[in-house]
């Protein structure tokens, strides 16, 4: 008698073990992501806001508390006001070039005809260089006297230009790169958004009467919005984080011309080493960042669900 | 104009814009490759700017002597497998707790690693780099991997992707004695190879690629990858203008790249597509 209870009592223990691992057996397999996340995402996060409430630079060495000092400081100076300026000119003029241009090429490429995958290779090769080397190639096409953007435009009769020493040009050099860099890019995304739609609606249209222009703006245009701001959310994000191509071919001059947020960034913190002040700056780019970044991963979710 | 000739007026303009961009988007490349075999002895000039007369590659044998790019490519090849592997591992393990389990805090958590989805890396490189100074791990190959182990996006697109298997099939396996690991490996895994594929073709590009982090946290040959080790070729005073040197450091970089991109372009593209963010 003593025996069984002991025995009831001992598998009542081991379910009791069982049905305790069973349930922390979820929280370990998300403990390494979450321990990475934690401590590279959310922790900094927190970190960054919390110094950027803080003075600390080379001569403020302990940290003093500004309350919102360093943004006050930050939109009072004419210097980061000027970067504010080139990031929001450069969001504003790319993101809509390049989509727009991505847009009509794949409207164009959209049918069958033989030379489209050397078209598609063609648009879509730079999506797959590093930026640095492409801005590389590009400072190599600015080059003055011999640049071939130089030769291309003398070809037109135009005179050549230092693209990159002129504070008027710089920023539309950093401009022309980034639509080239990318637009092959958010095409296969038309592309792909063209594949899926269906085919009896253009069939229909065209029984009707319709034309290619109008079917285009009447069917495909409608039907590719989804895709349309899936892309420009990413287009915008990427716009934001512009840097590599700054360091590479202007160093955010000539007189300030091309600096953007993520150099000014990464300059006040190695250059200057001014902590508070690029902890503000970033906590600005993730308040500039977080709307698109949330539609950005609402149409990512759709994609996935509905794909 | 009827209906026939508008469309076919509109099918030749379409195709002359077509050729028209897809010329001036293939002009870069070209003349960086054809610049990086310009002998050094004729100057580059508005009138001497494509092929050498005397094509070599000798700009290739002194980038290669400059700049290690062996060592590069190995740090490179290191840091996007190294990322990969330990992404493969966690995007799984949480993609299918979070798929198949219900658990205390669940929604809150997902919530929590999917917040990194909405904060891009690059605004957080200030704490990143101060908690790399302080695990004392600056200037190593460790350093440039360690913030990306965990992913958002890759645990999310698992856990999407592990939902779609049908729940029978893994109380079956379950009932035939397997355990969790024995039912994620035999039952999901296997479904989800192209979601995984596409995941690591993503996540090794945008690491290829990466720049700005890299640059922080590294201070040496021993620990650079090929983009920053690049751009330091490019910022040397003493190389200055021989554009041939740097277009030939340019194409070391970027040749096998596009060689895999010729290969794989189907792929390639997929894996973009399927991405869409890091």
């Amino acid at each position: 008698m003593a025996l069984t209870s002991q025995a009831t009592v001992e598998t009542k223990q081991a379910e009791r073990h069982l049905r305790f691992r069973n349930a922390a057996l979820p929280y370990l397999l998300i403990s390494p992501t979450l321990l990475f996340v934690a401590a590279f995402t959310l922790w900094p996060l927190l970190r960054v806001i919390h110094d950027s409430l803080y003075v600390q630079n080379q001569a403020v060495q302990t940290p003093r508390f500004t309350g919102l000092g360093n943004f006050l400081a930050l939109f009072s100076d004419p210097f980061f006001r000027g970067v504010i300026e080139n990031t929001l000119l450069y969001v504003i003029i790319t993101v809509p070039v390049s989509v727009f241009l991505a847009l009509v090429l794949a409207l164009l490429l959209n049918r069958k005809f033989r030379a489209l995958g050397l078209y598609r290779l063609a648009f879509f090769y730079p999506t797959v260089l590093p930026m640095v080397s492409a801005a590389t190639i590009w400072l190599f096409m600015y080059t003055p006297g011999y640049g071939l953007l130089n030769v291309f435009i003398e070809f037109f009769h135009i005179p050549s230009q230092n693209w990159l020493g002129d504070p008027k040009l710089a920023l539309i050099a950093l401009m022309i790169l980034g639509v080239w860099k990318q637009t092959g890019y958010f095409m296969v995304f038309f592309l792909a958004g063209m594949q899926g739609l269906p085919h009896d609606v253009f069939e229909s249209a065209k029984l009707d009467g319709a034309n290619i222009v109008q079917s285009t703006l009447a069917i495909t245009l409608p039907l590719l919005m989804g895709t349309t701001l899936f892309v420009t959310t990413i287009a915008v994000i990427n716009a934001f984080e512009t840097v590599d191509q700054i360091y590479i071919m202007t160093g955010g001059g000539p007189v300030n011309a091309t600096n953007m947020l993520l150099f000014d960034l990464w300059q006040t913190l190695f250059s200057y080493l001014d902590v508070g002040r690029a902890s503000a700056i970033s906590v600005i780019l993730v308040v500039m960042l977080l709307v698109f970044t949330a539609v950005n991963f609402i149409s990512t979710e759709r994609r996935a669900t509905y794909e | 104009m009827n209906k026939r000739h508008l469309n076919s007026a509109l099918n030749s303009f379409g195709l002359f814009v077509l050729g028209a961009v897809a010329l001036l988007w293939t002009m870069p490349i070209l003349w960086a490759i054809a610049v990086s075999f310009h002998s050094p002895n004729e100057p580059l000039s508005a009138a001497n700017l494509w092929w050498s007369s005397q094509p070599t590659p000798s700009n290739y044998a002194q980038a290669l002597q400059i700049a290690p790019f062996g060592q590069y490519y190995l740090n490179t090849i290191i840091i996007v497998l190294g990322i990969l592997a330990f992404q493969l591992v966690t995007i799984c393990l949480a993609g299918y707790a979070f798929a198949r389990y219900r658990f205390r805090g669940q929604n809150i958590l997902f919530f929590l690693i999917i917040l990194q989805l909405m904060l891009p890396s690059s605004a957080l490189v200030v704490p990143n780099y101060a908690t790399i100074r302080s695990l004392g791990l600056f200037d190593t190959l460790l350093a440039v991997m360690l913030p990306f182990f965990g992913s958002a996006f890759g645990t999310f697109l698992m856990r999407q992707t592990f939902k779609t298997v049908p729940r029978e099939l893994d109380d079956a396996a379950r009932v035939d004695g397997a355990n969790w690991l024995q039912s994620l490996w035999n039952v999901y895994i296997p479904p989800a190879r192209p979601a995984l594929i596409a995941f690591a073709l993503s996540s090794i590009s945008f690491h290829w690629n990466d720049f700005l982090w890299p640059l922080i946290v590294t201070n040496s040959t021993a620990s650079r990858p090929l983009t920053v080790g690049l751009a330091v070729l490019t910022q040397l005073g003493e190389i200055g203008a021989q554009w041939p040197l740097v277009m030939a450091g340019t194409i070391i970089v970027v040749g096998p790249l596009l060689v895999l991109f010729l290969i794989f372009q189907r792929q390639f593209i997929d894996s973009f597509l399927h991405s869409g963010l890091k």
